[in-house]
């Protein structure tokens, strides 16, 4: 479904991404892990056409999307959650799901079909209705990150790109926002792409996975057999390891 | 769903209550010097809503905003009296001008943020200044530009305060009416996602840049017909009217009525058109007036006057009530 091919994306002078080439097929739930400045919300960023790639191909569906602008991308069918969840704070929340569908007031499908999808939402986020006249700014950290959620699906993607949706959270609300992120891909087919600081969570619940060091891919490979990995656990699950260690 | 609906009405109630309120207020002037100074409250809110369209709800300053104003001031005079063209045709293609004019500009000026943008539109305003100044030929220069005609309609010739009052205060209504379906729209989520965090804007689909740059050249725009209805106002132009100064005093409107509030903008320009009339005894220290004003509502009023009043009324309220029960 996506296919991104040796894409290379710069900051200035900083050569953030090199040679990088990741793929989804559709329904599955890939996810990108790596330390701090390994270049996770770069490939998100270059997939939403934040900030381009300077050479590479990214196909989406067999049409070749690099190139075309962040409205056009979301219009496509991809859809961004962003790192630090950027919920538009002195606006509702209602207000805030509705910018979420924002290409579609335009399209044919009718507002009916938007009022539905608000709808499912607060289904799927009940919290979320009833604060639906509160600003933005004045959720929990977890609200915040069920309304950037809730807020990028009103899109409709196919394609979900989640940038560490668990960051700062409580860990029963982590759990929350993992079991909506499976019954995205059960009940919608969603494909999701999930960057996570959170590694052993995230492999536990994805199908694949790729670890980036220093705008590369080192390692690549099912979910499962990275979690045994041992450079993997040496690196990015190494707190659990110590936890077993004191143990 | 309902919740929408009833909003919608709740707007529509309250436009209907400022239509009468606007509508029978000359009944309470009867005809004197104050009909004359709301004609130009009206012209003002007119400007007001037009910035705070893009102050307000984009979070983008202009402060050149006096220049759009009077480029439609300028190029009305000259199209009807020195060319004898037909009013209302003048206007409407001067607005055209004036806004594809903006819409050139404000690609290029647009890219630019806070205080370089603020840097930017005001250099436009000062180059378009001293155009009016020394273009003299076409404009008059400093002296002015004299005899322009009044507008009329259907034989009826406005040049009256009173027939200029409904005629200014027709156009504002109807310009705050589809002020307020624009930015009760999509496109008003827009331009509000726009204020609050352009990335995430463009990450939900908005198209931030064409976006910015359309609600400017609608806001310049709205402002070269506040400039043609002045100009066939007053019959006379010159450029004093189109200064920095003007500039600055239109974004104070728009900042004391209330930032993304339609109704501030309104309070914003009555309550900075009335002022002048009210401190003719300051004379020349108005200026001083207007700075002490800004710092007061910014301290104590940071929401507006639209935002304040009620609020302060509510605290009274508040307060004499629980006086009166302290009495019984
Ligand atoms: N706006 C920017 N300007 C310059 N360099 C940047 C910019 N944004 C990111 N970088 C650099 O690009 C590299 C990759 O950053 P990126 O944000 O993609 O990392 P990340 O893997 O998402 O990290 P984190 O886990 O901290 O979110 C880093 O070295 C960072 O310093
Ligand atoms: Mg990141």
């Amino acid at each position: 479904m996506l296919k991104i091919k040796n894409i290379n994306t710069f900051y200035g002078k900083v050569h953030a991404l090199k040679n990088i080439s990741i793929h989804l097929k559709q329904g599955e739930i890939v996810t990108l892990i790596g330390a701090n400045g390994a270049g996770k919300t770069t490939i998100l960023n270059s997939i939403s056409a934040v900030t381009p790639p300077a050479t590479g191909q990214i196909h989406f569906d067999d049409q070749d999307i690099a190139g075309l602008g962040p409205d056009r991308i979301v219009k496509l069918g991809i859809c961004q959650v962003p790192e630090g969840r950027q919920v538009f704070k002195p606006l509702s929340v209602e207000d805030n799901l509705e910018l979420g569908a924002y290409l579609r007031y335009r399209g044919r499908e009718g507002r009916s079909a938007i009022r539905k999808d608000l709808d499912d939402m607060y289904a799927l986020f009940p919290r979320l209705h009833e604060r639906r006249k509160q600003a933005a700014g004045t959720l929990s950290g977890g609200e915040q990150q069920m309304l950037a959620m809730g807020r990028a699906l009103m899109a409709r993607p196919r394609l979900l790109l989640l940038d560490e949706p668990s960051m700062g959270l409580a860990p029963l609300v982590v759990q929350e926002i993992f079991r909506v992120i499976e019954q995205l891909r059960s009940e919608r087919g969603t494909t999701v792409l999930l960057v996570e600081q959170n590694a052993k969570a995230a492999l536990k619940m994805a199908d694949r996975g790729y670890v980036l060091e220093t705008g590369k891919v080192v390692l690549e490979g099912v979910a499962s057999e990275l979690l045994e990995n041992k450079e993997v656990q040496r690196a990015y699950l190494g707190k659990d390891k110590k936890e077993i260690w004191e143990r | 769903m309902t919740k929408s609906r009833s909003f919608l009405k709740h707007e529509m109630v309250k436009f209907i209550l400022f239509t009468i309120l606007i509508l029978f207020l000359p009944l309470a002037f009867k005809g004197g010097y104050l009909l004359n100074v709301f004609v130009f409250v009206g012209i003002h809110t007119l400007l007001a809503v037009a910035l705070n369209l893009l102050l307000g709800y984009a979070g983008q300053i202009s402060l050149g905003h006096a220049a759009f104003f009077g480029l439609g001031a300028y190029a009305s005079g000259i199209l009807t009296a020195t060319h004898g063209q037909n009013p209302w045709l003048a206007m409407a293609v001067v607005a055209a001008a004036v806004g594809t004019l903006a819409f050139i500009i404000g690609f290029p000026i647009l890219k630019l943020k806070g205080h370089y943008l603020a840097m930017a539109t005001l250099g436009f305003g000062i180059i378009v200044y001293i155009a009016f100044n020394e273009a003299v030929e076409l404009t008059g220069g400093p002296s002015g530009f004299s005899g322009i005609p009044n507008l009329s309609l259907g034989g009826v010739s406005f040049d009256t305060d009173f027939k200029n009052y409904y005629l200014i205060w027709g156009m504002t209504l109807v310009t705050i009416l589809l002020s307020l379906n624009l930015v009760n729209s999509r496109i008003g989520r827009g331009l509000r996602a726009i204020h609050d965090s352009e990335v995430a804007a463009r990450v939900m689909g908005v198209n931030v840049r064409f976006l910015k740059v359309q609600i400017f050249a609608l806001s310049a725009v709205i402002s070269s017909i506040a400039g043609s209805l002045y100009a066939h106002t007053m019959t006379f132009v010159s450029p004093t009217s189109f200064g920095f100064n003007f500039s600055v005093e239109l974004v104070t409107m728009v900042i004391i009525g209330g930032l993304g509030s339609i109704y501030g903008s309104f309070l914003g320009a009555a309550l900075l058109t009335l002022l002048p009339e009210i401190l003719r005894a300051f004379q020349d220290y108005d200026i001083v007036v207007y700075g002490l004003l800004l710092i007061f509502m910014t301290m104590f009023m940071p929401g507006g006057l639209v935002r304040g009043i009620p609020a302060l009324v509510g605290r009274i309220v508040m307060r004499s009530g629980a006086g009166s029960k302290a009495d019984a």
